[in-house]
């Protein structure tokens, strides 16, 4: 067993309106000089700390926690979980 | 007429909501600690705003895994009326009671307002005294308002009845303007202006007749079921 740490990224679906996002893109990237970028998403990120077998196991078992809590609401968010070591 | 009122850490509107229930509509109303199990002899259930746990993770989620949800999942499912007002609201669907997400406004302000709602369903709990179509002012005060569904979500709502309360302009970005909607059954019912801010005279400067319905509707509902 050993400690990893999981990333947990909750970022709304496609098509879910970010008026955050649009607010930096619009209103701070694009007012300097940064015209080539096109698109800016906010999203709200976790860092797990979790003892486990394996870096997958880590990687599940944080999975199975966000789905069985609602870390993350399933109608208008999709999380991404990564496992790294600690 | 017994009715509790659910009161988690962070709540805020709780004791207005007391306020109106016993000195404006004379029902007995008991506060409910969110980790006690709910009283057995309640007559109807309400979910008061606040700020749960600081609204922390997301407005609502910490609060649905309280122990009394799943008291009040039971008691739901009997036909016991239950209302969830703004953070209440919140409550309600993060704790799958009632479908739907409240996001944050679109102007990603924190709105406190008045509003003019109409009635979409008249067959509540909460709405059995008011004409279809009928108009309420009322305020808001949230920053997580905007109510979202997905199409097909949206489709079953308008199908089955289950949106009770629209603004009648753009407030901050609902789906379809919806300010409260309730379960297929009918007897939970969410909603995310304030009634207990709008029912007497003496703080509401348009007209607070409107507001009482929504509490005239409960009266009604458990005095018939009594």
């Amino acid at each position: 067993m050993a400690d990893y740490i999981v990333h947990v990224t909750i970022e709304n679906k496609p098509g879910i309106s970010d008026p955050e996002g649009k607010t930096i893109l619009n209103d701070l990237v694009l007012k300097g000089t940064h015209q080539n970028v096109s698109k800016i998403n906010t999203a709200k990120m976790l860092k797990f700390t979790i003892n486990e077998n394996n870096k997958e196991s880590a990687q599940s078992k944080v999975q199975e926690i966000c789905d069985e809590l609602r870390i993350y609401n399933p109608m208008v968010s999709v999380v991404t979980v990564d496992a790294f070591d600690a | 007429m017994n009715v509790g009122v659910v009161v988690f850490p962070g709540s805020n509107c709780d004791r207005d909501m007391f306020h109106v229930l016993s000195d404006v509509f004379h029902m007995t109303p008991q506060y409910c600690w969110h980790d006690k199990p709910l009283p057995e002899n309640l007559d109807a259930v309400v979910l008061p705003g606040g700020f749960s746990y600081g609204d922390r993770l997301r407005a609502g989620v910490i609060a649905a895994h309280s122990p009394i949800i799943q008291d009040i999942k039971k008691i739901a499912e009997k036909g016991i009326p239950i209302l969830g007002v703004c953070n209440g609201f919140q409550i309600l669907v993060e704790s799958g009671l009632l479908p739907g997400v409240l996001l944050k406004n679109d102007s990603l302000n924190f709105m406190c307002e008045w509003t003019n709602l109409t009635v979409e369903n008249n067959k509540t709990p909460f709405t059995n005294q008011f004409e279809l179509n009928a108009k309420i002012p009322i305020p808001i005060a949230n920053g997580d308002g905007r109510y979202f569904v997905d199409d097909e979500t949206l489709n079953q709502l308008e199908r089955k009845n289950q949106i009770v309360f629209k603004y009648d302009k753009v407030v901050n970005g609902s789906s379809n303007q919806i300010a409260g909607v309730c379960n297929e059954d009918g007897n939970v019912v969410g909603m995310m202006p304030h009634p207990e801010r709008a029912a007497e005279s003496e703080i509401n400067p348009h007209d607070n007749k409107p507001s009482s319905l929504i509490f005239e509707s409960l009266l009604k509902k458990i005095g018939a079921s009594n």
